[in-house]
């Protein structure tokens, strides 16, 4: 708060304020922002910025996922200063990288990747990856892959190799100011290098700050996967049956990647 | 054809006219992604003494991106105005540059020059320009639009007030526009990119704004920055649309990728003007675009990043826009990679627009996964005021709670009117006097709590939806 006049009873603000968490009404010192005000923004910045520089810690990752069995990938991108400039190595595995599947196909593969927060796959990754097992009666899943310096598109080669149906990517959204630890979802029906972000199914927005909950997320990644079986297809076709299946208030949760307008709506996966 | 540089011993040559403008380009990580970057510094010097050796006309004799497989290219060559350019016809690349720089390239003669250049020539002299050479001609070019406000006189700074919210929460909104209004921001436009970009949600959040601005009595232009193919059902329902928006890129195929054509560009530009809503003027045209868009949507051609995107002002010019903008930190590092690159890109983006007769405005802004803070965001606003930039995007306290990025806030722009001594647009100025809000100086005015005009904006405010 500031350091001079205390709000006076009735502010007007308290009630704008209410409706947004924009940073309103921060007062003036001259023609600049109050230092309190600067200092908050300052210490939000440093969060998101340590959030897209933390490295996941795959060990606490893989104990958390037990019992489950764990396969430990990266890709093709040596650091985080090489993965923020080459987007493109983040999509392809290491090629040192030891990947086969088992006998025959599986139904899904979930893909762990720390994306642009590895404090969010950290945080929040095992509960879901736990929460959608919970519901899978049914589905046949394959090992958990857990991936460092990942970008969406590594489920692809993953999903591959290990012969799965259905790829689920978990990874960590690009930190924003109010939210640095918010999980995302990517759904890839018969993954493989090449498919376009369209053909994907999205969930995003799943954190604590008022964003969607694990179990949220896990009863609409669940629907997701039986209709996707079933169907035989994610992306496009899928959100618009999603759409008419769920109603309306739904459908906004389940949407297909957009691949253009970069000003407005690029994909903030990693 | 190839082209070749005897450069300090060592020996460089370039394939083709793009290579040459690639290695000529000031570092930025987008090229190196597409693999067009300079391989070393010296080679990016012997591609800047090539180009600076090249005929303009090079350019008018040489399509970057084939003529039969690009509209854009048919776009630029069909309208292109050669009367316009013979006062330049006989220059090089590095005379135009000399020339650009002389007392005798005047505001009136640049914008006469306008229809004479392409984006591909105004790309190429902006590589043998240093930053203030890209401010100093810039600030020579007049550009003058208009709908409710005017824009682009000389000693004005226009703002657009970006209110968004998450989940485009009316109340919200309102709220975040009164803050920006209370600090004199808007003049340029008050615009929403949409959470949901929906028919009926951008519909709703049109009468939204139309309303708060009716009742506010401001002269300014609304937008809702949704999709050209849902702003033409909601003109044909007759909602009140000042603006239609769109992203657009420097290739017919990266447009693909943003869902647009020319056409159907000229069909919502049609629609907009016939509504006849402006009041001192008909550009209803809001473009933006930004370095990385074409690369991002494999649709460059081989085109370097920043010529690429000066491709896009062509498309921008067909339309006589009354706003354009480059969001130019948004992209994210893998095209801009820190503070030093974002405010080059700005620079260059801000002076091709601007020659080309543009316009130009900038999103002063960065993500949190770029090397870049708001001391970058300071240089560059200041460097772009200096330049004579159209306007500029502000938000609440600089952070974008939807689109999750910082541009910068409406304090920034009180420090640049303040420091540069730039004013907003005249009508929205009379506007900001009428309700209370300047100083005797020409500054804005921290209303005190109890203020009849504070009452009264924060009132109407509260009480929206």
């Amino acid at each position: 708060m500031s350091d001079d006049a205390p709000v006076p009873a009735g502010d007007r603000w308290a009630t704008l304020r209410a409706a947004t968490s924009a940073r309103i009404g921060l007062g003036r010192r001259g023609d600049a922002m109050p230092l309190d005000a600067v200092l908050d923004f300052q210490l939000a910045h440093a969060k998101a910025r340590d959030a897209v520089h933390a490295a996941l810690d795959t060990e606490a990752l893989a104990a958390a996922l037990q019992p489950h069995s764990v396969l430990q990938v990266r890709s093709a991108a040596p650091d985080r200063a090489t993965y923020l400039r080459r987007p493109d190595l983040g999509r392809i595995l290491d090629p040192d990288t030891p990947l086969r599947g088992g006998a025959g196909l599986v139904d899904l593969v979930f893909v762990v990747g720390d994306g642009l927060s590895a404090i969010a796959v950290q945080a929040q990754a095992a509960p879901l990856v736990q929460a959608c097992l919970a519901r899978l009666d049914g589905v046949s899943v394959g090992p958990i892959v857990v991936a460092c310096q990942a970008r969406v598109a590594l489920g692809d080669p993953i999903g591959q190799a290990l012969g799965a149906r259905l790829c689920a990517v978990l990874i960590g959204e690009r930190p924003g100011l109010s939210v640095a630890d918010s999980l995302g979802i990517y759904l890839t029906h018969a993954p493989r290098p090449g498919r376009r972000d369209s053909e994907r199914n999205c969930i995003s927005n799943i954190h604590g700050r008022g964003g969607l909950s694990p179990e949220r997320a896990a009863d609409t990644l669940v629907w997701l996967v039986r209709e996707a079986l079933r169907r035989g297809v994610t992306g496009v076709a899928l959100k618009e049956s999603a759409a008419l299946a769920t109603g309306p208030s739904k459908a906004p949760a389940i949407s297909p990647v957009a691949n253009g307008d970069p000003p407005a709506s690029e994909p903030t996966e990693g | 054809m190839a082209y070749r540089c005897d450069l300090g011993g060592e020996r460089h040559t370039f394939a083709d006219l793009k290579q040459v403008l690639a290695a000529a380009s000031p570092l930025r990580s987008g090229d190196e992604l597409a693999g067009l970057a300079a391989t070393s510094d010296a080679q990016r010097i012997a591609a800047r003494r090539v180009l600076a050796d090249l005929p303009l006309r090079v350019f008018l004799d040489q399509a970057l991106v084939p003529y039969e497989a690009d509209e854009v290219t048919r776009l630029i060559v069909d309208t292109h105005d050669a009367a316009a350019f013979a006062a330049i016809a006989h220059l090089t690349v590095g005379g135009f540059r000399d020339w650009l720089l002389s007392h005798a390239a005047t505001p009136e003669i640049l914008a006469a020059l306008a229809p004479g250049l392409t984006p591909e020539m105004v790309a190429a002299v902006s590589k043998l320009m240093r930053a203030q050479d890209l401010i100093v001609v810039a600030r020579k070019c007049r550009v003058v639009t208009a709908f409710r406000t005017t824009l682009g006189l000389p000693g004005r700074l226009g703002t657009r007030l970006q209110p968004n919210h998450p989940s485009d929460d009316p109340r919200g909104i309102a709220a975040s526009v009164l803050d920006g209004l209370l600090f004199g921001v808007g003049d340029a436009c008050i615009g929403i990119n949409p959470a949901t970009d929906s028919v009926e949600n951008a519909r709703d959040l049109m009468v939204m704004l139309d309303e708060l601005r009716q009742h506010y009595d401001i002269p300014a232009q609304t937008c809702v920055l949704t999709h050209v193919t849902n702003a033409l059902p909601i003109l044909e329902r007759g909602a009140p649309v000042d603006l239609v928006f769109q992203s657009v890129a420097g290739t017919e195929a990266a447009n693909r990728g943003f869902g647009v054509d020319l056409a159907v560009l000229a069909e919502a530009h049609d629609a907009a003007r016939g509504l006849k809503r402006g009041t001192v003027g008909d550009h209803v045209m809001y473009f933006e675009t930004g370095q990385g868009a074409a690369l991002s949507a494999d649709a460059h051609h081989g085109v370097d990043q920043q010529t690429v995107e000066a491709r896009a002002y062509a498309v921008a010019r067909a339309f006589r826009p009354l706003l354009v903008n480059t969001v130019v930190g948004f992209i994210g590092p893998e095209y801009l990679y820190d503070g030093k690159q974002i405010a080059r890109a700005g620079l260059e983006d801000h002076f091709c627009g601007k020659l080309l007769g543009l316009p130009m405005g900038c999103d002063v802004c960065y993500t949190n996964h770029a090397e870049a803070d708001q001391d970058d965001m300071d240089g560059l606003m200041t460097l772009l005021t200096v330049a004579g930039c159209s306007f500029l995007i502000a938000v609440p306290g600089s952070d974008d709670i939807m689109l999750n990025y910082q541009s910068l806030s409406f304090h920034d722009v009180l420090t640049l009117r303040a420091t540069l001594g730039v004013r907003a647009a005249p009508e929205f100025e009379a506007w900001l006097d009428r309700m209370g809000l300047t100083t005797p100086e020409g500054g804005i005015r921290e209303l005190e709590p109890r203020h009849p005009s504070l009452a009264r904006l924060m009132d109407r405010a509260s009480r929206v939806a």
